[in-house]
């Protein structure tokens, strides 16, 4: 029987949802994330796997999940959760940690058996020894209603078993107040081809959506509330699809190919598995033998006259540098894509850090400037994926786009843009039998040289990672020209300051301390100091997503605030950049390496406490 | 097809419009000088637009040789011509690329890139130059250098069991094998055209030598005593007979193959094997790619010609299935696929 349950209103809330990899809590965390944005809620999704496709079954190494924040504003993904949906001991003892004091937990208590609490390392049942006390418990036999309902609709004993996730699903509908009609269609459109898997899944999904109806433990139900947004054309989008389809935007607008040499690689084999799908637009996707051939035959893409780009994570950047340093040389515009993990060597796959910073703005043999700029939310991905290629094009030289795990795996919601609107791209292709032009003439304001493609009359040429003299391209040794080179590649970098966005302040220009944080964090670093600004702390944020060049603006910035904190993912690698660069300001700093990203409450409290 | 598509010219060109201003700076006497005297001769007979030319090497001795050819050129970096000149024939199937290698370049350091563009067939030329040692570093054992031989880098004798080029490609599933020596400038040109007319990679080992660090490396086959005894010419449809008298040939037993004398133990020319550098079955070409001194002679000229598709080919005919039959036709329908909702 029905019972009326009291409705919170809420700005948003924070679900996740854990199991064994393969209980299919990344398929629900989508449906969930995906109909939270359908019923106008803001999203933002991170899932968390672990590195192995199917880790031993029950144990805490083999724990995958997903979490989604959804609501008013949830440019992150959220500290905490509301609601911890977990397939079986071990998922609920690793997660423990993440539930909010008094939050909801829903689990199975058919997967509490005595083989299933000792792969848990659960000395005793956590369920029966009040351990979770502190918490709404729910915790029916999903695993046999669910089953139970699917074997009624004809499905064998295996497959039925599979549906719980479902009859979890439909649970939490039901305490988040959504219709069901909005997931029965995403069913519909995921299981096209079988409707008979879709109509099990959506009877499934009912049962657990009623059965949670009937229980008393559900002591409320939420009502998130929908986000105030721009208007618009919407959808939900991961930061490495948005990568990728800034790269293809890019090469749509600049009418260059998009040509992507890649090697697959964690967290970043989306962005290569993405632009294969997309051969009706032309892109040209080379999966290589290994990173090296990826870069390499992306450079000899570049060479050819294609917007180049290569995908990566740290291990495969480390093979690239050689290659790096090659398109430095020569002078040719590559895109370099980094989603960085946990370093170092193989370090944490599938976890996100900040910690590539140094390789890429150093990493190299020789004087290798290369440009360095980094992404800050999912939907950002797409827009500096976009810079990046033009930049590279118009300035004839490699950027090194800085990703991380975090915003590349997860997602957000996304205006979409129109192509039209996008900035104009103008590489400086040389024109056919130019009587002028030489492999090294330069502009003289911008000191870009120009792209002279095989296959062009009247330009053959030569170039190579030999130094070359300048204008002319000769192989040459002499030292006075060398100096020059050095210079000219460092100061072609250096001069592109002037033309880069201002780099812009959030909050007062002129405060007792500024926050300064770069890349994937800027979500949880905005939030923090958005709470300690209404706890009064005097607090300003300056969130840099320019980093080789930095803006020309970076010192007149930093001049105005008493004290700065550089908050990173890392061991300190911005701030030890910020000293070298500027070394008349004086420099506090938070660092977490932990392959977690940051909280909204550590970073409040760190903010409120600088002394 | 890129032979018959890669635009041609209709000007008259000759060696002077392809050879550099460039300083020649390989050894007096080096064997790279009679390999660009003659790959200079064969660009004009190929018959391409002279800017249709791209020439793309690693590091090494040879791979100084873009900067020797007035083309398109791009001198790289250790063991990565290969994937270079990947990325340039895929992004433009009209330009005809040409890789300048050597046996350090594309065998060690370059060794995978190797294999994986032979086996996926991308139709780029690749000279490989083998003077079995490294020469640029003064000296040290390559994978082709023969094991015990006493070099800068093994005092004691090499302990290394070094490669067969061919079978290396063959291995590969390479759809086309030649091999050349350095100073038969006339016959370089000959299989440098059959390799530009292949579709797919063409590999050309050409036995190269280096008078400073290696002199003598390929002595028995090119000694004036020798050479017509270790000299196998093999020519399409005729059959395999060597020697100074004419009167050696190839034959083949349960043993494998065998050299015969032509009139000894009632062999007759009919006995000899015949070339044909089209067979599918690899198992030929393999052994002939394997002969050498002093039991056999070398094997020269086309040993493999196969058609096969190639990854250039393919990946331009998915690209326009795709732009024929894919429902998102730019980046603004890619933009609004799937879902979508507006916020009013």
């Amino acid at each position: 029987m029905s019972t009326k349950k009291q409705i919170v209103e809420r700005d948003s809330v924070v679900v996740k949802f854990v199991g064994d990899s393969g209980d299919g809590m990344q398929l629900i965390g989508t449906l969930f994330s995906d109909t939270a944005a359908l019923e106008g809620n803001d999203i933002a999704t991170f899932p968390d796997y672990p590195a192995e496709i199917r880790a031993p079954h029950n144990t805490i190494a083999g724990v995958s999940g997903f979490q989604v924040h959804a609501g008013k504003e949830t440019r992150i993904i959220g500290d905490h959760c509301d609601v911890l949906v977990a397939m079986n001991p071990a998922s609920l003892k690793a997660n423990l940690k993440w539930i909010k004091m008094g939050g909801t937990i829903i689990t199975d208590c058919d997967a509490y058996d005595e083989k299933a609490l000792e792969k848990a390392g659960c000395e005793t049942n956590p369920l029966e020894d009040g351990s979770l006390s502190s918490y709404c418990v729910i915790s029916p036999a999903i695993s046999t209603m669910a089953k139970e309902t699917a074997m009624a609709l004809g499905m064998d004993v295996k497959n039925a078993a599979r549906t719980k996730n479902m009859f979890c699903l439909g649970m939490i509908y039901y305490i988040f107040d959504f219709d069901l009609d909005t997931p029965y269609k995403l069913l519909d459109k995921r299981f096209a081809k079988k409707p008979e898997v879709a109509d099990v899944n959506k009877k499934v999904m009912l049962a657990g959506y009623n059965f949670a109806e009937t229980l008393e433990v559900v002591e409320s139900r939420y009502h998130v509330s929908t986000v105030d947004l721009p208007k618009g054309q919407y959808r939900n989008i991961t930061g490495n699809i948005a990568t990728a389809w800034g790269l293809l935007a890019a090469a749509e607008r600049s009418g260059r190919q998009l040509f992507l040499g890649s090697y697959p690689i964690t967290p970043a084999t989306d962005i290569l598995v993405e632009l294969a799908k997309h051969k009706s637009l032309g892109a040209k996707v080379f999966q290589a033998e290994d990173e090296i051939a990826g870069i390499c035959s992306a450079i000899g893409a570049s060479f050819a006259g294609a917007l180049a780009c290569t995908s990566t994570s740290g291990p495969g950047l480390s093979l690239k540098t050689e290659a790096l340093g090659l398109a430095v040389m020569t002078e040719l515009p590559i895109v370099v894509v980094d989603v960085q993990r946990g370093g170092p060597s193989t370090g944490l796959p599938t976890k996100s850090e900040q910690s590539d910073l140094n390789m890429a703005l150093f990493g190299r043999n020789g004087e290798a400037p290369a440009i360095v700029i980094a992404a800050s939310s999912p939907s950002d991905c797409f827009y500096q994926a976009f810079n990046a290629a033009k930049l590279a094009m118009e300035n004839m030289t490699p950027v090194i786009l800085l990703s991380d795990g975090y915003i590349g795996q997860g997602s957000e919601l996304f205006r979409i843009p129109k192509v039209a609107d996008l900035p104009a791209i103008n590489p400086p292709i040389a024109k056919a039998n130019d009587p002028d032009y030489q492999p090294y003439r330069r502009d003289p304001e911008t000191l870009v040289r120009q792209w002279a493609i095989p296959g062009t009359e009247g330009l053959r040429h030569r170039i190579g990672g030999l130094e070359k003299t300048d204008i002319f391209g000769a192989v040459s040794t002499d030292p006075l020209n060398h100096a020059k080179m050095v210079q000219n590649r460092a100061e072609k970098v250096k001069r592109l300051a002037n033309r880069i966005p201002k780099q812009e302040v959030f909050g007062e220009e002129e405060n007792d301390l500024l926050v300064v944080s770069w890349g994937g964090t800027k979500g949880q670093v905005q939030t923090a100091v958005k709470e300690a600004r209404k706890n009064g702390v005097k607090v300003s944020h300056a969130h840099f997503t320019n980093i080789m060049p930095l803006p020309a603006n970076t010192a007149d910035v930093f001049k105005k605030f008493k004290k700065i904190l550089v908050c990173e993912l890392n061991s300190g690698q911005f701030v030890n950049y910020l000293r070298m660069t500027y070394p008349e300001f004086q420099y506090q700093q938070y660092n977490k390496i932990q392959g977690l990203p940051f909280t909204v409450a550590e970073l409040v409290e760190v903010i409120s406490n600088v002394k | 097809m890129s032979y018959k598509t890669i635009e041609k010219t209709t000007e008259k060109l000759t060696k002077e419009d392809f050879a550099s201003d460039q300083m020649v700076k390989w050894c007096p006497g080096c064997g790279n000088h009679s390999i660009l005297a003659a790959v200079e001769n064969v660009f004009p007979q190929i018959g391409y637009k002279k800017e249709n030319f791209c020439v793309i090497s690693g590091i090494g001795c040879s791979s100084r040789f873009p900067y020797y050819m007035n083309t398109y050129g791009f001198h790289s970096i250790h063991g990565r011509a290969n994937p270079i000149a990947t990325g340039v024939r895929l992004v433009n199937r009209g330009l005809s690329v040409w890789v300048a290698t050597g046996d350090g370049d594309s065998l060690a350091i370059g060794g995978n890139h190797f294999i994986h563009v032979i086996r996926r067939n991308i139709d780029i030329n690749i000279m490989l130059f083998n003077n079995k040692i490294y020469g640029l570093t003064k000296g040290q054992y390559s994978p082709t250098t023969p094991m015990g031989q006493i070099t800068k880098s093994s005092p004691q004798g090499t302990i290394e069991h070094p490669f067969t080029v061919g079978e290396l490609v063959l291995g590969a599933q390479g759809t086309f094998f030649a091999r050349v020596i350095d100073n038969n400038p006339k016959h370089i040109s000959e299989v440098m055209l059959e390799a530009a007319k292949h579709d797919g990679t063409s590999v050309v080992e050409m036995l190269q030598n280096c008078v400073i660090f290696n002199d003598g490396a390929h002595k028995m086959i090119t000694d004036k005593e020798t050479r017509d005894d270790m000299q196998l010419y093999l020519k399409q449809g005729e059959p395999m007979i060597f020697g100074k008298e004419k009167n050696k040939g190839i034959i083949l037993t349960p043993q494998g193959l065998q050299v015969a004398t032509i009139g000894e133990n009632g062999i007759t020319e009919k006995d000899i094997l015949v070339h044909d550098m089209y067979a599918r079955n690899r198992g030929l070409h393999l052994m002939l790619a394997k002969m050498k001194p002093p039991y056999f002679p070398i094997a020269l000229g086309v040993i493999r010609s196969v058609e096969a598709e190639t990854y250039d080919q393919l990946l331009e005919n998915q690209i326009n299935e795709g732009k024929a039959n894919g429902k998102i036709k730019c980046v603004d329908d890619l933009l609004n696929s799937g879902d979508t909702w507006e916020i009013k």
